[in-house]
């Protein structure tokens, strides 16, 4: 697929020649090197901070890339198969809104399922776009929300033809994949734009055991966020597009928000990720594969857990998988996931990447070693034996589908007041409550509360969810619309 | 011409044996393995260049993560090793003839074959008809046995490395249910000398005490390994290791050692204040 030498890394190689050059700096950073902070140089290395440097000729600037910033984005461009790919330093999250507020002016609709990622919602804070949301659909065995079945995206298009985007997760945080490349033709035979949020999909570019990538369906935008899978450093991120779009436009609307002091450790580690993937990607991504079928196939012999997989796939909303997430349903221990997550951190010593009411999932990637996969296997295997319950009483739904008064931006804006969040039942939220990890609103700015919601609420609390979101911090009160 | 190996026992120590020559290297899928002749130690094995034995001091090690728990119960019948892949635990529990069956659990075959070729008097009942050996992760094999063994050795490496989880929680809790009811179980534990291998010993008798009934440490002099001063776990769901101690049985045995007595093994359970109050302060 690549048509460029995709051994280069122009950033990298830059810095390399910049450092050799013992430029002394009469610019920013103030640290000047780390010269003027020992104790951040100590703690980070020199070989860091002397790579923490400014714009300026040599390095070129990510506000209008001409030189090796400009090369080192065609070069990701071509190996993720996109007409221009824009470096990016401010999170996925970013990419994400970036992407909705390219499409999308005030009062444009856009079309998405509800279980995106806040970023996304935060952007029709930001834009004005009034949501079209498409129920996600469920699976009410392991309680998790699923992709879009292409007949409720067809609904939505044929109610709302005017609709400027169709946003698809590419895949969902449990690794779910819609019908991409059908939702893509039915759209774009209507002439709407179809956008996809990557975060957790950065691999699918690098092996062909793996779902399709939006971009080579024919999407129109994707978020990419190579540091997930990618192996760069968090914070950092693709955005990718094809050329329906103006790629000098989206760089007028990343430059809305965008810092005008672009971290070179995050591009370099971006340039330096891309090149790996490009070369190895099919190799690394073969062994994290190998890695998490072989987990999942020893946590389902311990019994009581569900490692699932694959065999979800329906032909509809749950048109493909992505068989390197290692997700686990608990509730059949009589564990809610975040109870399961709680533990192996606090008993066992190991992060995983989030607990819900339901499930946990682990996050393999290319630094996975087999004994670590071997010691949260084991540790599963000790909590059942240790804490396993009666299972009864416990909340299985992950998911509950949102009654939408009015739109995110209006709501956020309105006048409201604050109400002890148990009292606040049958009122307008004009905020966000959400589980962080992972970070898809229970309620958004605009959505009715009800009793189930509440009760979801107080049960994640009570499990030990960390909740997020609201302008109290301790999510006890919660503004409502007056 | 002067050739010396070198280990750093901490960032500001180091010790060092003249060598006569290397006899052995080898990278294998898990670690470095080098086998050195010298003229204080005799053969020495090293794994990632961290000593494991010397010909001149592996009885003190060998004799006392043994005799240790088999005197405390005599009816210690079926065995679990897990690492010691050079086969010193296993010849010094051959000696038993009431032993029935030894699982030999190591990960990395090239230490054994290795351990086979030049160290024959450490290796040498590697083949006894009583022991099966395993290559395997000893984390993932214990997880799948229940209520099957008297006794299980962890003869493992340091805390990092390949033997990092054989240090954990779920680990200690695998060998737990894998005992059976008079199960007892014995691991190195690193030194209390230095603050580092203090830190990890500490967290081995941490997670330990939180996973048996009685869990005691004992010492022995150990001169290859850092500061000379080394500690062994003795875990069990039943026995205490010195009230239980069985010491005319063991005796009536007539079995010849060089470091372990009976004496030993209730001396060996009395410990420094300082060390005594590193395991309390984590108990």
């Amino acid at each position: 697929m690549s048509k460029l030498n995709q051994d280069q890394a122009p950033i990298l190689e830059a810095l390399r020649d910049f450092k050799k050059m013992r430029v002394v700096p009469f610019d920013v950073p103030g640290h000047k090197r780390g010269r003027g902070n020992k104790e951040l140089l100590d703690f980070l290395g020199e070989k860091c901070l002397t790579a923490d440097v400014n714009s300026m000729k040599p390095l070129d600037n990510l506000c209008h890339p001409v030189s090796v910033i400009r090369k080192a984005e065609e070069l990701a461009a071509d190996a993720f198969g996109a007409a221009h790919a824009f470096f990016m330093v401010n999170g996925t999250t970013q990419s994400v809104q970036s992407m909705i507020l390219s499409v999308c002016k005030s009062g444009d609709k856009i079309i998405m399922p509800r279980n995106v990622h806040r970023s996304a919602i935060n952007a029709l804070i930001l834009s004005g776009a009034t949501p079209v949301y498409v129920n996600p659909g469920m699976n009410h065995d392991i309680g998790i929300s699923l992709g879009m079945s292409v007949s409720d995206v067809q609904k939505a298009i044929d109610e709302n033809p005017d609709a400027k985007a169709v946003l698809v997760n590419n895949p969902t945080y449990y690794g779910v994949c819609s019908n991409l490349k059908e939702i893509i033709r039915i759209a774009h035979e209507k002439g709407i734009l179809v956008i996809a949020d990557e975060a957790h999909g950065t691999h699918f570019y690098f092996n062909d055991r793996l779902p399709a990538s939006a971009m080579s369906l024919g999407a129109d935008m994707a978020s990419v966020s190579m540091h997930k899978s990618g192996g760069s450093l968090t914070q950092s991120s693709f955005l990718l597009i094809s050329d329906t779009l103006s790629e000098g436009y989206v760089r007028q609307i990343i430059n809305l928000s965008q810092t005008t002091s672009g971290s070179y450790l995050l591009m370099s580690s971006l340039d330096i990720s891309r090149r790996n993937l490009a070369l190895h990607g099919q190799e690394i991504f073969d062994k994290v594969i190998d890695y998490a079928a072989d987990a999942r196939e020893e946590i389902n012999k311990i019994g009581g857990y569900y490692a699932f997989s694959d065999e979800l796939i329906n032909g509809d909303d749950v048109f493909d998988f992505d068989i390197t997430k290692l997700s686990v349903h608990t509730r059949d221990i009589g564990l809610a996931g975040i109870e399961v997550y709680d533990l192996l951190r606090d008993e066992y010593d190991i992060q995983i990447e989030f607990g819900d009411i339901g499930n946990i999932l682990a996050y393999l990637s290319v630094g996975d070693r087999r004994q670590d996969i071997e010691r949260l296997v084991s540790a599963l295997s000790e909590i059942k034996r240790r804490y396993e319950k009666d299972k009864s009483g416990m909340l299985s739904q992950e998911y509950i589908n949102p009654e939408v008064v009015m739109t995110p931006k209006k709501a956020f804006y309105a006048e409201k007041v604050s109400l002890p969040i148990e009292e606040s039942k049958g009122r307008v939220c004009s905020e966000f409550v959400m589980c962080y990890p992972p970070g898809i609103p229970i309620l958004a700015p605009g959505e009715r509360i009800t009793g189930d919601i509440l009760d979801y609420i107080s049960y994640a609390k009570e499990k030990g969810c960390f909740l997020t979101g609201t302008e109290d911090s301790y999510t006890e009160r919660i503004n409502v619309i007056k | 011409m002067e050739l010396w190996f070198t280990e750093q026992h901490t960032k500001n120590v180091n010790f060092s044996i003249k060598v006569d020559r290397q006899l052995y290297h080898a990278k294998s899928e898990f670690q470095r393995i080098d086998i050195f002749d010298s003229p204080e130690f005799g053969k020495f094995l090293t794994l990632d260049g961290y000593m494991m034995l010397t010909d001149k001091d592996e009885f003190i090690y060998h004799e006392m993560i043994t005799h240790v728990p088999m005197s405390v119960n005599p009816n210690i019948k079926k065995i679990l090793v897990i690492g010691g892949g050079d086969g010193g635990a296993v010849r010094e529990l051959c000696r038993y003839e009431t032993v029935e069956h030894i699982d030999l659990v190591e990960i990395d075959e090239m230490v054994v074959a290795a351990c086979k070729k030049y160290f024959p008097k450490v290796s040498c009942s590697l083949d006894d008809e009583r022991v099966t050996i395993y290559y395997e992760d000893g984390l993932r094999f214990i997880r799948n046995k229940k209520n099957e063994y008297d006794l299980i050795i962890v003869d493992s490496t340091d805390p990092f490395g390949p033997g990092e989880g054989l240090f954990t929680k779920e680990f200690y809790g695998n060998c737990y249910k894998a005992l059976n009811d008079d199960g007892i179980m014995v691991n190195q534990q690193e030194s209390p000398f230095y603050s580092d291998d203090a830190f990890a010993m500490q967290r081995a008798h941490k997670r330990i005490v939180e996973s048996f009934p009685i869990s005691r440490v004992y010492q022995a002099h150990i001169p290859t390994y850092p500061s000379g001063h080394w500690l062994f776990g003795f875990a069990s769901k039943k026995f205490h290791p010195v009230t239980d101690l069985n010491m005319n049985a063991w005796n009536m045995l007539s079995l010849k050692t060089k470091y372990y007595s009976t004496k030993i093994h209730v001396g060996a359970f009395m410990l420094p204040n300082y060390v005594k109050e590193l395991l309390e302060s984590v108990e």
